[in-house]
């Protein structure tokens, strides 16, 4: 068994016309018993300003913890928020410091920059940046995610259609993966709202 | 008043700390992850006036794709170029870091950054970590001694080369290299040979794949062609895309609302005494 395969997970990141969608699955299981139905991966760093934790789930909240520090420690310096660009290179230095012994974590990074610019990004636990215009999976049900997104995406999709793509991309992913799923969670951003949906699921 | 100062946690070099948990985990028979790897094609030459770079664009974690567009070819100074194979984070991290000692180096000096300079600390950069940092690499570049050309091992080894292939296309890139080049080679010629080389490694090297980039360096100038060929591009795409017959069931929906920031007015009315 892989590290990654220990908890179980599902992230997935999409743009769209000047904004963007993040979801993640909401089972924390310990291989394959579930443990909790209601877990939350995705993170809010600021209003514009998403990350998703995918793999080991002590990890992630470690990790995310340590994100939170670096940010609030930016914000007290320089008096704004990070960018999406500089946030992820802060996630991958943070990463990269501990490539001989790494945080079991693969990260989904998802903004909107200046000019409310979407951004997304993924890398793996040692902090490889990934960047991509259209969209991004991490966890046990990245492959499926792959599949899916390949066929369902299009560009410049408004929030409404965006929602409805990411989250049937992510709910017919992880119908095809024991580790991860139960419902999900889905954060739709754009310029003026945050939009926070909690998605129904198969429950086997 | 005391000064208040934050400040980041102090910063420098590597992490072992969760080295014992981790080695405590695989000797449970967990496996450690995959990384992501550029099982690449990454070739270099020096033509009659110049280096020439180039790189498949296909990066690999195991057997999947994991980014069909990426770019292999680094920064390093203005008028040096590095391609780099292996592990994704490595190849990365190192050029970065050098790159940045480098424009100190020239800021120090205030002359132009030299291809051996660059070499020097890659290679011992690489000689340090004794082969633990995978990166293998191309570096080429123009500086005042003329063009160089250089592959660099991940145990810190160098060649000094006019051709040069890595990766895990390196065989089939050099099976064109050795076939067709000549000393003297023309830029429309040399542009050709390298995407026919990359081309090799893309179609029968499976590690590598999609597109190709390339940089041309001469004298004083330097010229990144990003996609240069898309030989593989996306076959059947529908025109209308994907549409959903039945809607998602949502069990809840929250929005906020952002704040829009305040609008600062110069100058605006004075105060009342």
């Amino acid at each position: 068994m892989s590290i990654f395969e220990y908890n179980g997970s599902a992230l997935v990141a999409m743009v769209g016309k000047n904004c963007f969608a993040i979801a993640s699955d909401r089972r924390l299981g310990v291989q394959l018993q579930t443990v909790a139905t209601d877990f939350q991966r995705i993170f809010k760093i600021h209003d514009k300003l998403f990350v998703g934790l995918s793999g080991l789930a002590t990890d992630a909240q470690t990790l995310y913890q340590r994100l939170v520090f670096r940010h609030k420690l930016y914000q007290l310096r320089e008096e704004r928020d990070m960018k999406p660009e500089t946030f992820a290179s802060l996630v991958s230095a943070i990463l990269y410091e501990k490539r001989f012994g790494p945080y079991f974590c693969q990260p989904v990074i998802a903004g909107l920059g200046d000019e409310d610019k979407p951004f997304i990004c993924t890398m793996d636990s040692i902090g490889a940046k990934e960047l991509a215009k259209d969209f991004v999976v991490a966890g046990t049900a990245s492959e499926s995610l792959y599949g899916a997104c390949e066929s369902m995406f299009k560009p410049d999709m408004e929030p409404e259609e965006l929602f409805e793509t990411i989250s049937q991309a992510l709910l017919s992913s992880v119908d095809r993966d024991c580790l991860s799923g139960w419902g999900g969670h889905v954060y739709v951003v754009t310029p003026t709202e945050v939009t926070e949906r909690i998605l129904k699921g198969r429950m086997d | 008043m005391a000064k208040v100062e934050v400040d980041a946690p102090p910063k420098g070099g590597f992490s072992f700390d969760l080295c014992r948990r981790n080695d405590m985990l695989s000797k449970k028979g967990v496996k450690p992850p995959s990384y992501l790897k550029t099982g690449t094609t990454i070739v270099g030459l020096i033509f009659q006036d110049g280096v020439i770079l180039g790189a498949d664009t296909r990066a690999t974690e195991g057997p999947i794709v994991a980014d069909k567009n990426c770019e292999k070819i680094h920064y390093m100074a203005p008028n040096i170029y590095c391609c780099g194979a292996g592990t994704a984070a490595d190849t990365e991290a190192v050029t970065d870091t050098i790159s940045s000692q480098l424009k100190l180096h020239r800021y120090h000096t205030g002359r132009e950054s030299r291809v051996v300079t660059a070499l020097t600390l890659l290679k011992s950069h690489l000689f340090r970590y004794q082969g633990h940092v995978s990166a293998a690499l191309v570096l080429g570049g123009v500086d005042v001694t003329g063009p160089h050309l250089h592959t660099i091992y991940p145990h810190g080894s160098t060649d000094t080369l006019p051709f040069a292939t890595m990766g895990s296309g390196s065989l089939a890139a050099m099976a064109v290299f050795e076939s067709k080049y000549h000393e003297g080679l023309s830029k429309d010629e040399g542009v050709k040979l390298v995407c026919e080389a990359i081309c090799s490694g893309i179609f029968n090297d499976l590690g590598s794949g999609s597109n190709v980039d390339i940089c041309v360096i001469t004298k004083g100038q330097k010229e990144y062609l990003r996609n240069h060929l898309s030989p593989n591009p996306r076959t059947y795409v529908s025109s209308k895309g994907y549409t959903f017959t039945k809607k998602t069931e949502v069990l809840l929906t929250k929005i906020t609302p952002l704040k829009k920031l305040v609008d600062v007015i110069e100058g605006g009315d004075a105060m009342e005494e």
